[in-house]
């Protein structure tokens, strides 16, 4: 396959940066699209260039470090798909395609394609998480989870925390993964004494970080890799109303 | 002939190791004396006392956890952008335990005997005792969490049975249950960073040890952003660094994953344990061409329901539903009867590559066998074969382009974990004081080969249960004054001259093209199949390519910026030396023994022979200095409960 790329170069975090054209030649339709850009910075390193930043880790759709908006989409066209995974045979010969970095206020460029993720591990320390301490634990099968909620919690608790919900958000809204914690650990019976501490002390940190409010546009749920559904974000709003008009909060 | 014989002019053989450290007693008694015997330190005394952590997957995040709630001020390291991107989080299968809910007959001292028998004998048994009864507390710990394990109808939790074992003991969160666990151990950690107990430097890599009176006192590491070198001092040093399987450049591991940090407490004297024992797995996306950065693995857990076969005339290149039943070879059924698709993982890649070096492998290249789903469909329905593995066959969908539902899978053996690692003592402590390693980055409790989910097992077991219990007999005993200035400043300057050194080369060939050549000798020498003659070929290629790595290796950008191609170099000259650690010790071992299959030694029916008598310890390796001939101690394993005997799966 031949295919031009328009890619976001930015030296540092106070480079203006912008799109730099480069052209490949021989790309395999078997790749994946992160080893397409490994084919281009292997060109670069040969001429001497250096080669574009970008993030990456596990190649398995799992981690959650690989970003890229790419075509004007978080991590590409096919849906529920990182971008790790995505193939170029999911492109046609002699496209022009665009690579961009996620674009978020919260989410600041540090090189090239490489943004600054962290408010999302601060998100998280806000309350994103049961007070277990180690130790004796009570027996496992002391507290029974019924199967829809244990399956519903699961489902939340794919998050894989990429980020490419605030990317997608006209609003740079992070409710989808804030929804997702708050379902996940709410729908267990473990979660439920800190349930209501929880969503308020972590939306607090949500808007203190610069995310923006939800408007339910629903773009976040299309570009989620892992398919997080929008009604965790209703679930949030409600249990955000519960603790705080409803008076739940201590 | 005796080992050294055949391998004279490579090693040189210093003292064996005499002591362990475990209690002597009953196997089962060992670690609650252990425990009883171990100095305490004053709750007052601990926020006195650091710790540094570096990795935070789950030995080191549930370590973190465990070590801030308990008070200690801790300083964690990881290279990720986030705690929660470690590669423990890409497990998929489960996590083995002896709480025996399906009354199938499991018992903790079920889990230990079966774990030292896949381990083929090369692992201790007070360990893996102590792994196996900690294994119940795991689970209680993890559902306290808030984990999502799969559950029954009825609320309970669910079990299914995995690779090398006939009871129901794994549990797990469909095909994601490493990723569970991690973010479980992840919030625990974070909760403890927003208490203030712990001090978290994502984006740092661990570049050297800081060593003061043959001690552990602290850790060089560069920021990853602006490439600031930095020194921390502590009172003990936890290595939970994971493993090493990329030196093959073609692994599952995680992109990121590298040797570094162990390799760099090596050189300053812990003692490298087994390096060539690195688990094949079998069930891997196949590789499809020149551009492969990574391989992907399948669960293992595919293997309850699909069956592995490869048609039975070499050659037949037809589609594989227009080849007939009687026209297939259920190769592991067929040898295998009682244990059929489930045998462990070496024998079922050893199995397969078999098949395809008969010339029967299938899809491109021959590299592949099938494994296929269509008898589970009928009997169990889509529907449920969508609900056990419907994320596993979208991913592979996704890789390949081919729908399982409709044409089986093709999978092959992988480089997939490393059993070999530094060694530690039943205290998880190095042969360097103070220097504790954890998780997959010890030589670990696996032995020769590591069964489906027992990874996940000991990274939680070593982070939560063992080394909480163990590091503070270390600082109660230990008076650790504050480190001298010159310490640090030697080991600052080592790391500064090895990355000015690495950056002026300024050659003509990029990191990947060496590390890509360098997998590809590992792969063909020191792989799943290894010979006399392939390893000296191997310890004749490895170090010519790293001479010229250091003459030619071109490593684009500066020191002081977001520069990855610097972070590969550093790890992959790293993993040049290991690499030939690694030959050396697959060439002294002259037996077949878990994934480590040496052509000649094998039984008339093709079966790896293992060899006690002459190999039944652990090799623990001494560095020598550049150039020296490595220095090899052995750990004798006596087995008191479970006589080794030969392996069958028959």
């Amino acid at each position: 396959m031949k295919l031009t790329l328009r890619v976001w170069r930015q030296s540092g975090p106070q480079d203006k940066g912008g799109m730099v054209e480069y052209k490949l030649d021989d790309v395999s339709p078997d790749a994946s699209f992160l080893e397409m850009l490994d084919v281009l910075n292997e060109k670069l390193i040969a001429s001497g260039e250096e080669p574009v930043a970008f993030d990456h880790d596990c190649r398995e759709g799992i981690c959650g470090m690989c970003s890229l908006v790419i075509n004007g989409t978080p991590h590409g066209p096919e849906r529920a798909t990182t971008t790790c995974q995505l193939h170029m045979r999911k492109f046609k010969d002699g496209e022009v395609i665009d690579v961009e970095p996620w674009r978020a206020k919260a989410f600041p460029v540090v090189k090239d394609l490489v943004v600054d993720r962290s408010a999302f591990d601060r998100m998280i320390q806000a309350g994103g998480y049961i007070t277990a301490p180690t130790g004796t634990a009570p027996e496992a099968h002391s507290t029974p989870v019924p199967k829809p909620d244990a399956d519903r919690a699961f489902e939340a608790a794919e998050c894989i925390g990429c980020g490419a919900c605030v990317a997608a958000c006209p609003n740079g809204s992070a409710a989808l993964f804030l929804g997702a914690k708050v379902t996940h650990l709410g729908l267990m019976p473990q979660g439920q004494p800190e349930r209501w501490d929880r969503v308020v002390s972590m939306l607090d940190t949500h808007d203190e970080e610069g995310f923006g409010g939800c408007t339910n546009t629903g773009e976040c749920t299309v570009a989620c890799p892992k398919g997080i559904p929008l009604d965790v974000i209703g679930r949030l709003n409600h249990d955000y109303l519960k603790a705080t008009a409803g008076g739940k909060k201590r | 002939m005796a080992a050294d014989d055949t391998t004279n002019g490579f090693y040189r053989t210093g003292e064996p190791i005499a002591d362990a450290k475990a209690p002597a007693g009953a196997i089962e008694e060992r670690w609650t004396t252990r425990k009883f015997e171990a100095k305490q330190v004053n709750p007052a005394n601990k926020r006195k006392k650091k710790i540094i952590i570096i990795g935070t997957g789950l030995a080191g995040g549930s370590a973190g956890a465990t070590l801030g709630e308990a008070g200690y001020h801790v300083q964690q390291f990881c290279f990720q952008d986030s705690p929660r991107r470690a590669h423990s989080i890409a497990a998929q299968g489960g996590i083995n335990a002896a709480k025996n809910y399906r009354n199938d007959g499991d018992s903790v001292y079920r889990l230990f005997y079966e774990t030292v028998k896949g381990g083929d004998f090369r692992s201790r048994e007070s360990n893996v005792y102590r792994l196996a009864d900690i294994s119940r507390q795991i689970i209680d710990q993890c559902v306290a969490q808030g984990v999502p394990f799969a559950r029954e109808y009825g609320g309970l939790l669910d079990n299914r049975s995995f690779g090398g074992t006939q009871v129901s003991r794994t549990f797990y969160a469909r095909g994601q249950t490493g990723q569970q666990l991690l973010l479980g151990a992840y919030q625990a950690l974070m909760r403890q960073v927003d208490a203030g107990n712990v001090e978290l430097f994502p984006r740092h890599e661990m570049l050297d040890l800081i060593m003061e009176d043959g001690r552990a006192r602290g850790v060089v590491v560069r920021n990853l952003i602006d490439g600031e070198v930095k020194h921390y001092t502590a009172d003990a040093v936890v290595l939970a660094s994971g493993g090493y399987g990329n030196v093959y450049f073609l692994s599952t591991n995680a992109m990121g994953s590298n040797v570094t940090a162990s390799w760099r407490a090596h050189r300053h004297g812990a003692l490298f344990a087994n390096p060539c024992y690195t688990q094949i797995h079998p069930t891997c996306i196949p590789v499809s061409g020149d551009h492969q950065s990574k391989l992907t693995l399948m669960s293992e857990s595919l293997r309850n329901d699909g069956r592995v076969w490869v048609p039975k005339k070499a050659g037949d290149t037809r589609r594989p539903y227009d080849i007939p039943e009687d026209e297939r070879d259920y190769y592991l059924e067929r040898i295998y009867p009682s244990f059929g698709n489930l045998v462990p993982r070496d024998i079922a890649s050893r199995a397969a590559k078999n098949v395809c070096d008969e010339g029967r492998g299938v899809g491109p290249g021959g590299l592949g066998v099938y494994l296929d789903f269509a008898d589970a469909i009928a009997r169990l329905g889509r529907d449920k074969v969508e609900a056990k593995y419907g994320n596993l066959f979208e991913m592979y969908e996704r890789i390949t382009g081919e729908n399982p539902y409709d044409t089986p899978m093709r999978i092959y053996p992988a480089v997939h974990y490393t059993m070999g690692g530094l060694w530690v003592d039943y205290d998880l402590e190095s042969t360097i004081p103070g220097l504790f390693v954890i998780g997959e980055a010890n030589f670990s409790d696996h032995g020769a080969n590591r069964l489906g989910a027992s990874a996940l097992m000991q990274g939680l077991a070593d982070g939560y249960f063992v080394l909480p219990n163990t590091i503070n007999d270390y600082i109660a005993r230990n008076s650790l004054p504050p480190v001298a200035e010159t310490a640090v400043s030697e080991a600052e300057e080592r790391v500064r001259t090895r990355i000015e050194r690495l950056l002026s080369i300024d050659g003509d060939r990029s990191v990947d093209s060496f590390h890509r050549e360098l997998g590809h000798i590992m792969w063909e020498y020191c792989g799943m199949e290894r010979t006399e003659e392939g390893l000296r070929k191997a310890l004749d290629l490895i170090p010519a390519l790293r001479e010229e790595f250091w003459t030619r290796v071109k490593v684009t950008g500066k020191g002081e910026e977001l520069n990855q191609q610097l972070e590969k170099a550093g790890r992959v000259a790293d993993f040049f030396e290991l690499a030939e650690l690694m030959v050396i010790d697959a060439l002294h071992r002259a037996e077949s023994c878990g994934g480590h299959f040496r052509a000649e030694s094998q039984d008339e029916d093709g079966e790896a022979k293992r060899d006690d008598d002459n190999f039944g310890y652990v090799a623990a390796w001494e560095w020598a200095g550049e150039g020296a001939q490595p220095v090899l101690h052995k750990e004798a394993l006596n087995f008191e409960y479970v006589k080794p005997t030969q392996r069958s799966y028959k």
